[in-house]
């Protein structure tokens, strides 16, 4: 018996490494060429060479030449996808609190409206913005950038949401109201506790996927004004002409990743049951 | 459910009331109210206004963000319009369309694309299972661990993924070459982005590895579904490993399975960040996407880039249709139930 459960253990541990690798490795890898000081990005080697790693990189756009660059696409792309996330959440919160709870016509219709939405290919809403947001004045702001980022954050939102609510148990709020706490109260107490994990974990999800955005960022936005990190990434250009936007590179999307990793690092739980529960589209 | 139907009916517009979604939640009013029937309709309408002011306004703002754009487009892709040069702008019916479908650069896209998307997605739904079923069964002192990594790939941006993987392959700042230069074909001089096959691996490998987190889960959810019993009972009666996963696991869930493929499908399909980042399209690996975005975005071809928005569009209906009708694959109920 002892014998089984050693041998169990010993393949979970190579199991879970051979998955901690897997995962991480892409990552470990830019973070490794970050810290490359630019002699040393054609060494052919994974880490840099002994001695000669640098924060060069990091200082380059927070605080060097490449800073003006990064930092605005930094405040905007933060900006952007936060308010992107509170307003799909907030609409969201409404909409599938009414699917969960509420008798009406035409739920179905809306479900299915944002299942559509969500598989909607983003390209084919660009070119018709792209073109109205000049006329409008829209082109290269920040809400030019909300508004469609709410075509990616308020379907999967809905879902989720719709999910955690159904498996809400609503009589709580009657049966606090039959031991003599007001409409407000009994919502407040019985039920904001139950819903707030479900619309907090919905939120961080929104929020992955705002903060993942290319397509928008790159179409709509011309200028530091709007353009988003993702975008600034691939229009990042060397020091010099002569020098490779590498390094600055790989230490910008290191620093955009710290976000995401201290996301999953503190709500693992939650995301996993959000998006085994709802979700549509990650 | 069936009690309140007759109650209902009495004040109904047209339009079935909203099939047994939340059936359980709301029993508590129902029995209240269904002895008075006045008081009940009454109230019937009020939840149902009460409904739509608050799903309204999502429901407005995804219609006006998605229906209104392809609308838009498909008005748009009927003439000749360039905006560097408005003034041309001319009403030419379908001729955009017959432009495009017989450019060879369209059907080299399409191919390009489907390979794409048939080879990530059924890569990652074979590692997509083996990591649902290694989270499955994990002992709970990695399961914190092994959920924890694999959110990372997933939360992580697709551009920084892109060039993570372009780094390491990359002729002049790569490492791949020289770690794997004993393999036969890979050398210290092969530029993995100057020819189409080798760039597609990485564009794959770099799209795989950061969407099977999402397969994966899609299957754990599956995977927490199937009853204990049965695989323990298909155990007792002395089935292998592989006949359980065969006979009884995978039957199972196979909802869940269609739903995922599909899902991811649908999402490789529209593949293009990682495109526009390693090779902007180069050496036969330009994807649809990227095709309608040079159109429109880079040419200002708005007459031409909306045409093959909308042919993209009616790809990604032909996809959900033949999944739906072909292999039956419920995507609100399966997602819905419960």
């Amino acid at each position: 018996m002892t014998n089984t459960s050693t041998r169990n253990k010993v393949l979970w541990t190579i199991v879970t490494i051979l998955v901690l690798l897997y995962a991480l490795f892409p990552v470990a890898s830019i973070l490794a060429t970050s810290f490359k000081s630019p002699s040393d990005l054609t060494s052919g080697k994974f880490l840099p060479s002994s001695g000669t790693a640098t924060t060069g990189n990091y200082e380059q756009i927070l605080v060097g030449d490449a800073q003006g660059l990064f930092l605005s696409a930094l405040r905007n792309s933060i900006g952007i996808s936060l308010i992107a996330t509170f307003i799909a959440v907030v609409l969201a919160t409404l909409c599938a609190y009414a699917i969960a709870r509420l008798d009406f016509p035409g739920k179905k219709l809306i479900l299915t409206t944002a299942l559509a939405v969500s598989i909607f290919p983003v390209i084919s809403i660009v070119t018709p913005l792209f073109n109205l947001w000049r006329t409008i004045g829209l082109y290269d702001t920040w809400l030019g950038l909300i508004i469609p980022y709410l075509s990616l954050t308020l379907p999967i939102s809905i879902w989720t949401l719709a999910a955690f609510f159904r498996q809400i148990p609503w009589e709580l709020e009657q049966a606090a109201q039959v031991d003599g706490a007001t409409t407000w109260q009994a919502f407040r107490k019985a039920i904001v506790p139950l819903a707030l994990p479900g619309v907090f974990t919905t939120a961080i999800i929104a929020f992955f996927i705002a903060w993942n955005d290319f397509v928008y960022g790159i179409s709509l936005t011309s200028t530091e004004a709007a353009r988003p990190v993702p975008a600034a990434l691939a229009f990042f250009t060397g020091a010099s002409q002569f020098e490779s936007p590498t390094g600055a590179i790989s230490a910008a999307a290191i620093i955009v990743t710290i976000p995401v990793v201290l996301l999953v690092l503190l709500f693992q739980r939650q995301i996993v049951s959000g998006l085994t529960s709802g979700a549509v589209k990650g | 459910m069936t009690s309140a139907i007759p109650a209902k009916t009495t004040t109904a517009s047209p339009g079935e009331p909203g099939p047994s979604l939340e059936a359980g939640s709301r029993n508590g009013n129902r029995a209240k109210t269904g002895r008075v029937p006045r008081q009940y309709s009454d109230r019937t309408r009020a939840e149902r206004r009460l409904g739509w002011i608050l799903a309204g306004p999502a429901f407005i703002i995804m219609l006006l963000v998605t229906l209104y754009p392809i609308l838009q487009a498909i008005y748009e892709s009927l003439f000749r319009f360039r905006l560097t040069a408005p003034d041309e702008r001319a009403f030419i019916g379908l001729e955009n369309y017959i432009v495009i479908l017989t450019d060879p650069v369209w059907w080299s896209g399409l191919w390009t694309t489907v390979l794409i998307t048939v080879i990530t997605v059924a890569v990652e739904l074979v590692l997509g299972f083996a990591l649902a079923l290694v989270m499955h069964k994990a002992l709970k002192s990695v399961r914190g661990a092994l959920r924890t990594a694999i959110l990372v790939p997933y939360g992580i941006i697709t551009v920084v993924s892109a060039f993570a993987w372009f780094y390491a392959f990359d002729i002049n700042s790569g490492y791949v070459n020289s770690w794997f230069a004993w393999l036969p074909g890979i050398d210290e001089n092969l530029n993995w982005f100057a020819q189409g096959p080798t760039a597609l691996f990485v564009i794959m490998a770099s799209e795989i590895w950061k969407t099977t987190p999402f397969i994966s889960l899609l299957l754990l959810a599956g995977l927490a579904q199937v009853p204990d019993e049965l695989s323990e009972a298909a155990k007792v009666d002395g089935a292998t490993w592989w006949e359980q996963m065969r006979k009884v696991i995978i039957p199972n869930m196979k909802a869940a399975i269609m739903v995922a493929v599909l899902f991811r499908a649908l999402d490789a399909f529209r593949i293009f960040d990682n495109v526009f980042i390693m090779t902007n399209g180069a050496y036969g690996t330009e994807v649809l996407s990227l095709l309608a975005y040079r159109q429109s975005i880079s040419r200002l071809e708005i007459g031409l880039g909306s045409a093959v928005s909308v042919l993209l569009f009616l790809c990604v209906l032909l996809i959900c249709f033949v999944a739906i009708k072909l292999f039956k694959v419920d995507l609100a109920g399966s997602q819905g139930g419960k």
